[in-house]
C-alpha cells in the first residue's frame, strides 16, 4: 500500500504553507505562499482573505506534487492559523466585507480604553482569561459592526458570518457557500474574548458587553476531532483538526504533560506551560488560554506569555537599518564582538505584551556609549529576546509555582546558535530544540492524525519526538544576575513615553 | 551590460540594453536570464526592469554567510537525521579546514554535545572531500595530510583520484578515516549558478551506514543527496 500522510495547512501571519508529514512525525514535504500584507493607515494592518484561500487551494497540490504523491494518501487535513485575526464574510455569496483585520491591528486603541471604563483591562479577565487589548478578536469584531453602515442588522439577520482564519478556511473547505459548516475550535475561540473560559461555551455577558450578536459566531468544537470531510481542493479527506498556531506548536512539542512548557520564537514569541485541567489565573500578566481538546475528553489549559517583538526586532535591523542583508547574518555581526558593550534595545515598538502590558511604552536603545559598535548593537538585538523569555519565565513560575526544568524550543529563530546558548546561559536551564522545528505544522497534523486514527495516542506521538540540539547554561550568577538588571532598569525607562494629549 | 545596468540608477529593460548594445532582444533575455540566476541583476517589482544587485559589489566576500546556510539547511537536516537514524552536519570549507556550520543530533535521544563551530580534517572526512572535490582556490587543499587512523588517505595522488571519483558521483564516503568504526556520506550544497557553498552528511557506525560487503548503502546515499539538492534548491530559488 502507498505510504500515507496527514497534510498540515498552517495560514500563518505572512504565508500560508501545506506541509505533509509521515507516520513517524518526519516532515517530507512544504509548499508555501506569501501573501500581501495591507497597511491603509498607521497602526492598521490587513490581508486579504479572498488571496490567502486561494493560496491554500495552490499550496496543499503542490505539497502533495513535490513528492509525486496521490490525493488519495492523504488521511486527513490539520489546520493552524495565526491567531486572532478577524473577517466577516457573506453567508451567501462566500464574499469577505472588507479584510481581515490581523492581530498586529491597533484601530481598537480608543475602543479598549472605552471598554475598560473605570473598572479597568481586566474587567473580563475571570470570565475570559484575557486582558483588554487591541490584540484578541472581541474588540475588532465591534469595530467592524459599529464601522460598516448596515452591518450590524445584516449581522442580526444571519446573513454575515464571522470567524479567525481557520474557521474561513473550513468554510470553504467544506463548500464555502454551499453548504460550508462554520465552526471553530476551542483554542481559537479561547482568543476571541467571548468565550467562556470554564464553560468553554459563547458567553452571554460577553456578547453583550462587546454588543456582538450569537447569529453571527460560529460553533465552539473541539480542537482534534473530525470536523467535517472536505468537498473542496482535497474532497473526500477529512479536516481532522484546527488549533491556533501557538496551541498547535505546543502540541506538536508533545507537551501533553501539566508543568511542560515550549517557546516559539518568531516574529513575536509565545512561552505556552501546559496546566492540565487546572484554569490558572495569572497575577504576574500571563494570559489564560485553552491548550487544545481532544475529542470528547476534558480541555486542558495554559498560561501564556506573549512577546509581541522578537524576530520582527531582527528583521528592524534587517530592514530598517539595513546594517545586514539577511536575518541569519545577524549572529555573524553579533559574533565580531564578546558581548553588548553595555547597551540593550528594549524593542517595545507599539507597547510592552507580557508581563508588563504597557501600551505607552515605546522603545529604547539604552547604554549608549561611542563604544558602541554595530557588533555591539547586533547583540543587544539578540539578547532582548533572552531577556524577554527571561521576564516570562519569571512571572510563569510565580504564577505557577512550578520552576521551569528546561525550555523546548522551536520556530525560525533556533537556527540562531548564539541566541539559544544565550537563553541556556540566562535561564540557568538547558535549551532544548526538537527534530522537527515545524512544530506549528506538526502540532495540526499531530491532532487531525490523532482524530482519524493515524496515530493511536499521546504516548505514540511522544514516541516520535526526538531532541536534534541542547544547549547548557555555562554563566557565571553574578553576570547573569547584573545583565538582568541592566535590562530591567532599560525597561524602566520605555514605560510613560506616550503621554495623555499625544 | 554590467556598465549599462551599473550606470543606470532606475534599471533599464531589454529593449533600452538591446538599443543600446545592438544586439537582439533574444540574445539580451538570455544574458540577463542567467545574470539573474547568478544574482548578478535583480528585476524590480514590474518585472520591467533590470538592475544591478548589490551583491555585485560583494563578490569578493564569502559569498554565503554561514549562519544563512545553517538556517537555510536546517528543515532538511532535521528531516534527513530522522529518516536515516544517524548524526547529521553541514560543513563549509574555511581556510583549508571543514567548519561544522549545524550539528544535528541523532535521534535516539542519548547525551550528545553540539559541535557547531568545531573543525574537520578535510582530506579524512566525507563532508570534507564532498567540498574539497568541487575547491578551486588551490589554498584549501592541505599540505601535509595528517593520518588519524591507518585508512587517512595521506598520499596527495591517491586523494587526487578519490577527489576525482567524488565529482564523477556527485557524493563523498568515508570509511574509517577520520575515527575507527565509523563510516559517513556527503554531497555538495549548490547554490546561485551551480557553486558549491557546503557540504551535507551523515556519520555513523559502520554497520548501520554500511551494508553486508561494506559498501555505503545506496538508499542512505540516496537521501544525503536528495538533502544536498533541496537545500541548494532553496539556495537558488531565494533570488
Amino acid at each position: 500500500m502507498a505510504e500515507q500522510y496527514v497534510a498540515a495547512v498552517d495560514q500563518g501571519t505572512n504565508s500560508t504553507r501545506c506541509i505533509l508529514f509521515d507516520r513517524r512525525g518526519r516532515l517530507v514535504s512544504v509548499a508555501q505562499r506569501e501573501h500581501k500584507q495591507h497597511f491603509p493607515r498607521p497602526g492598521w494592518v490587513e490581508h486579504d482573505a479572498t488571496e490567502i484561500w486561494r493560496n491554500v487551494t495552490r499550496v496543499v497540490p503542490a505539497a502533495i506534487r513535490q513528492i509525486g504523491a496521490l490525493p488519495t494518501q492523504i488521511v486527513a487535513i490539520g489546520i493552524t492559523n495565526q491567531r486572532e485575526t478577524s473577517l466577516l464574510w457573506d453567508r451567501r455569496t462566500g464574499r469577505p466585507i472588507g479584510h481581515a483585520v490581523t492581530w498586529q491591528d491597533t484601530r481598537t486603541d480608543r475602543l479598549i480604553t472605552e471598554l475598560a471604563g473605570d473598572e479597568g483591562p481586566d474587567r473580563f479577565a475571570d470570565l475570559c482569561g484575557l486582558p483588554l487589548t487591541t490584540y484578541f478578536s472581541a474588540p475588532r469584531l465591534r469595530w467592524m459592526l459599529d464601522e460598516t453602515p448596515g452591518l450590524r442588522e445584516r449581522a442580526e439577520r444571519g446573513e454575515v458570518l464571522f470567524g479567525t482564519m481557520e474557521t474561513w478556511l473550513i468554510w470553504n473547505f467544506t463548500g464555502g457557500p454551499d453548504g460550508g459548516l462554520h465552526v471553530t475550535d476551542v483554542t481559537n475561540a479561547s482568543r476571541t474574548m467571548l468565550m467562556n473560559i470554564e464553560t468553554l461555551e459563547w458567553d452571554d455577558h460577553l456578547l453583550a458587553a462587546f454588543d456582538v450578536p450569537r447569529s453571527v459566531l460560529p460553533e465552539i468544537r473541539p480542537s482534534s476531532g473530525v470536523f467535517a470531510t472536505a468537498t473542496a481542493v482535497l474532497p473526500g479527506v477529512r479536516i481532522g483538526a484546527a488549533l491556533g498556531d501557538q496551541q498547535a506548536a505546543l502540541f506538536g512539542q508533545t507537551c501533553f504533560s501539566p508543568g511542560e512548557a515550549k517557546c516559539t520564537y518568531g516574529t513575536g514569541s509565545f512561552l505556552l506551560l501546559n496546566t492540565g485541567k487546572e484554569i490558572v489565573r495569572s497575577t504576574h500578566g500571563m494570559l489564560t488560554t485553552v491548550a487544545y481538546q481532544i475529542g470528547s475528553q476534558p480541555a486542558a489549559y495554559a498560561l501564556e506569555g506573549s512577546m509581541a517583538v522578537t524576530g520582527s526586532l531582527v528583521q528592524w535591523f534587517r530592514d530598517g537599518l539595513g546594517l545586514i542583508h539577511t536575518a541569519a547574518e545577524i549572529e555573524t555581526l553579533a559574533r565580531t564582538v564578546d558581548d553588548n558593550g553595555g547597551a540593550y534595545i528594549v524593542p517595545a515598538f507599539s507597547g510592552l505584551f507580557a508581563p508588563h502590558w504597557r501600551s505607552e511604552a515605546r522603545g529604547v536603545i539604552a547604554g549608549l556609549t561611542s563604544y558602541i559598535t554595530k557588533g555591539h548593537l547586533a547583540r543587544a538585538v539578540l539578547e532582548a529576546t533572552g531577556f524577554q523569555t527571561l521576564e516570562v519565565v519569571n512571572a510563569m513560575n510565580a504564577d505557577s509555582g512550578i520552576a521551569l526544568t528546561a525550555l523546548k524550543v522551536d520556530g525560525g529563530m533556533t537556527a540562531n546558535n548564539l541566541l539559544m546558548q544565550f537563553l541556556a546561559d540566562l535561564l540557568d536551564v538547558p535549551v532544548v530544540r526538537p527534530m522537527v522545528t515545524e512544530t506549528v505544522s506538526l502540532g495540526a497534523a499531530y491532532a487531525a492524525g490523532l482524530a482519524v486514527g493515524y496515530w493511536p495516542d499521546l504516548e505514540g506521538l511522544r514516541s516520535n519526538w526526538h531532541r536534534a540540539g541542547q544547549w547548557l547554561p555555562n554563566m557565571d550568577p553574578t553576570r547573569r544576575a547584573a545583565e538582568y538588571a541592566n535590562w530591567q532598569a532599560a525597561v524602566q525607562r520605555t514605560f510613560g513615553w506616550i503621554r495623555p494629549g499625544q | 551590460m554590467l556598465r549599462l545596468l551599473a550606470s543606470a540608477p532606475n534599471g533599464l529593460g531589454v529593449a533600452d540594453l538591446g538599443n543600446a548594445l545592438g544586439l537582439a532582444k533574444a540574445t539580451v533575455h538570455g544574458i540577463l536570464k542567467t545574470l539573474h540566476q547568478v544574482g548578478f541583476v535583480e528585476q524590480d517589482h514590474s518585472g520591467a526592469h533590470y538592475h544591478l544587485s548589490d551583491a555585485f559589489g560583494r563578490l569578493g566576500d564569502t559569498y554565503l554567510d554561514p549562519n544563512e546556510l545553517r538556517s537555510r539547511a536546517i528543515n532538511w537536516a532535521d528531516s534527513l537525521a530522522a529518516r536515516s537514524g544517524e548524526v547529521v552536519r553541514v560543513g563549509r570549507l574555511v581556510e583549508g579546514k571543514v567548519v561544522v556550520v549545524h550539528h544535528v543530533f541523532r535521534p535516539d535521544d542519548s547525551d550528545q554535545d553540539l559541535d557547531v563551530g568545531t573543525t574537520l580534517p578535510p582530506h579524512a572526512c566525507s563532508l570534507g572531500k564532498a567540498v574539497l572535490a568541487f575547491d578551486t582556490s588551490g589554498g584549501a587543499k592541505p599540505r601535509k595530510l595528517e593520518a588519524f587512523t591507518t585508512r587517512t588517505i595521506v598520499d596527495p595522488a591517491r586523494l587526487a583520484d578519490e577527489l576525482a571519483s567524488v565529482r564523477a558521483k556527485g557524493w563523498a564516503a568515508e570509511f574509517e578515516e577520520h575515527t575507527v568504526e565509523l563510516a559517513g556520506i556527503a554531497a555538495p550544497i549548490r547554490g546561485l549558478g551551480g557553486l558549491v557553498v557546503g557540504a551535507v552528511g551523515l556519520t555513523g557506525r559502520i554497520e548501520r551506514i554500511c551494508d553486508s560487503r561494506l559498501r555505503h548503502r545506496t538508499d542512505l546515499v540516496t537521501m544525503v543527496r536528495a538533502t544536498a539538492e533541496a537545500i541548494g534548491r532553496d539556495l537558488r530559488e531565494d533570488r
